[in-house]
């Protein structure tokens, strides 16, 4: 069997195809757990594993340490909020003591664009990055291609529309790399605002009308407007930005296929996509909250495979 | 490296037929009884155990699952080479049922303490018994023994026992590969 070409999950960028598909037949097998009446394997019972979350995180929390107690290991949990952080701690000191208390690897999510990347320079453990600032978010771009090959039998020549807020989406620049490497077609739509300047260049085409979006593609990926992380108005109002991006049951009722609607939550319904639509058989929201168990379980025990005593 | 021939074909279907009649003896219609062949390699026995069980001794219906025992063995991250993991496909529940483990070759017992805690996630087996094509034994790790067994075989560690299936390798016969 191969194994990964990298010692550390730090972001879509650093994996090759092999890789994926190789995370993707792991996470076949291990879906297959879960569904099972005891959902647990001792593979990693002899694996530490930190939690630091250095960001407000339920799902991606809550899925990451499931998936690590389902292989077994023993799991820490940090918050930066009731930490020494506050205290003024930095980065590597606050990991290394964590590490001296025996951690094999590491799972944070930072604000920081490159935090995971600096971490695995300076630390001795694997590192996974569960976020970093506007940067990546790996693991969320590897379930929504693992559903989307679900749904649709393969990734590849599928045409993906990722909507929204894509100038502060570290999903959407993980699920650009992640799509584009396993050959899928991708557009971004949403206000030019919200689209970064050339952005082009990862060989994604804009397209800044909702409806011909809509229209070209399989799936519609829509992304949340994160007002947290906008200092300034990027458009004039909420309602707006609905009338414009919001997908509802009517607009997809209109166009003459049926496409498959993702989101990585958290859904603001209402805004980018109508209650109706979220509830549908269209969308796959909740298969992308399972299939992020089983595939993160991949990740972690290719990960751990690597890690030699 | 040196090679020879321990089962010819003509054999193995001995030995199978043997095998299924001693089967049938303890479990009769197998009612409450589950073969599972342990992955990668018992799942071709375990097929051709079934067959033998239904076209020639007509039984009505014998259970059949794969189990993978990739996650619980003990030696994860101690080889050189990575685990690959096959699929487990038990579509029965075995709570009360007694299961039978199939697996071509019973070596250090590892790979069946393996499937002793595997199974447990399908539910508690009343009983569980193993069948094996070819026990090796003076090699085994683990207090574990077959019941069915179709060859006894004293082998060195150097040496390997290969199983060769037609529908995988295209004959049906067991080799003893030297170094």
């Amino acid at each position: 069997m191969s194994e990964l070409s990298v010692n550390h999950l730090l972001g879509i960028k650093y994996l090759n195809k092999k890789d994926i598909d190789l995370i993707f037949e792991t996470a076949d097998h291990f879906k297959e757990v879960i569904n099972r009446p005891i959902k647990k394997v001792p593979s990693l019972r002899d694996i530490t594993i930190a939690n630091l979350f250095f960001e407000n995180s339920t799902r991606t929390r809550l899925s990451f340490e499931l998936a690590e107690k389902r292989l077994s290991a023993d799991v820490i949990n940090f918050s930066a909020a009731s930490s020494s952080v506050k205290k003024g701690e930095t980065l590597i000191d606050t990991v290394n003591n964590i590490l001296s208390m025996k951690v094999d690897m590491v799972v944070m999510r930072h604000p920081n664009p490159g935090a995971g990347v600096f971490l695995s320079k300076h630390v001795d453990a694997s590192i996974v990055n569960a976020g970093d600032g506007a940067h990546e978010h790996p693991t969320q771009a590897l379930l929504d291609s693992y559903s989307i090959r679900e749904r649709l039998g393969e990734v590849a020549g599928k045409k993906v529309v990722i909507v929204g807020d894509i100038l502060h989406s570290r999903v959407a620049l993980s699920n650009i790399f992640a799509l584009k490497l396993q050959g899928a077609e991708v557009k971004v739509c949403g206000p030019k605002t919200l689209i970064p300047k050339y952005i082009e260049k990862l060989g994604v085409e804009v397209e800044t009308n909702l409806r011909k979006a809509l229209e070209w593609c399989d799936i519609a990926n829509m992304l949340r407007v994160q007002n947290e992380r906008m200092e300034i108005s990027y458009f004039p109002s909420t309602r707006e930005y609905t009338q414009q991006f919001g997908v509802n049951k009517k607009l997809l009722d209109s166009l003459n296929k049926e496409i498959v609607i993702m989101h990585p939550g958290p859904i603001n319904r209402g805004v980018e996509i109508t209650s109706d639509v979220a509830d549908s058989d269209q969308a796959i929201i909740l298969d992308q909250v399972q299939n992020g168990v089983a595939v993160r379980m991949a990740v972690i025990y290719l990960l751990a495979s690597k890690i030699k005593r | 490296m040196s090679q020879k021939l321990l089962l010819s074909a003509k054999e193995i279907d001995i030995i199978l037929h043997r095998l299924a009649c001693q089967l049938i003896e303890n479990h009769t219609h197998f009612k409450d009884t589950v073969l599972i062949g342990v992955q990668p390699r018992g799942t071709f026995l375990a097929d051709r155990i079934r067959q033998i069980l239904l076209n020639d001794y007509h039984l009505d219906t014998v259970d059949l699952g794969y189990l993978d025992i990739t996650f619980y063995r003990d030696d994860f991250r101690r080889g050189e080479k990575p685990l690959a993991a096959n699929s487990t496909d038990i579509d029965f529940v075995v709570e009360d049922k007694r299961v039978v483990f199939i697996d071509d070759v019973l070596y250090t017992g590892r790979s069946i303490r393996a499937a002793l805690t595997a199974v447990q996630s399908f539910g508690r087996p009343s009983e569980i018994e193993l069948l094996t094509l070819i026990d090796r034994r003076f090699s085994r790790h683990l207090p574990i023994q077959p019941n069915y067994r179709g060859r006894q075989v004293d082998a060195i560690n150097q040496e390997k026992v290969k199983v060769h299936w037609k529908e995988n390798e295209g004959e049906d016969a067991v080799y003893l590969v030297g170094k």
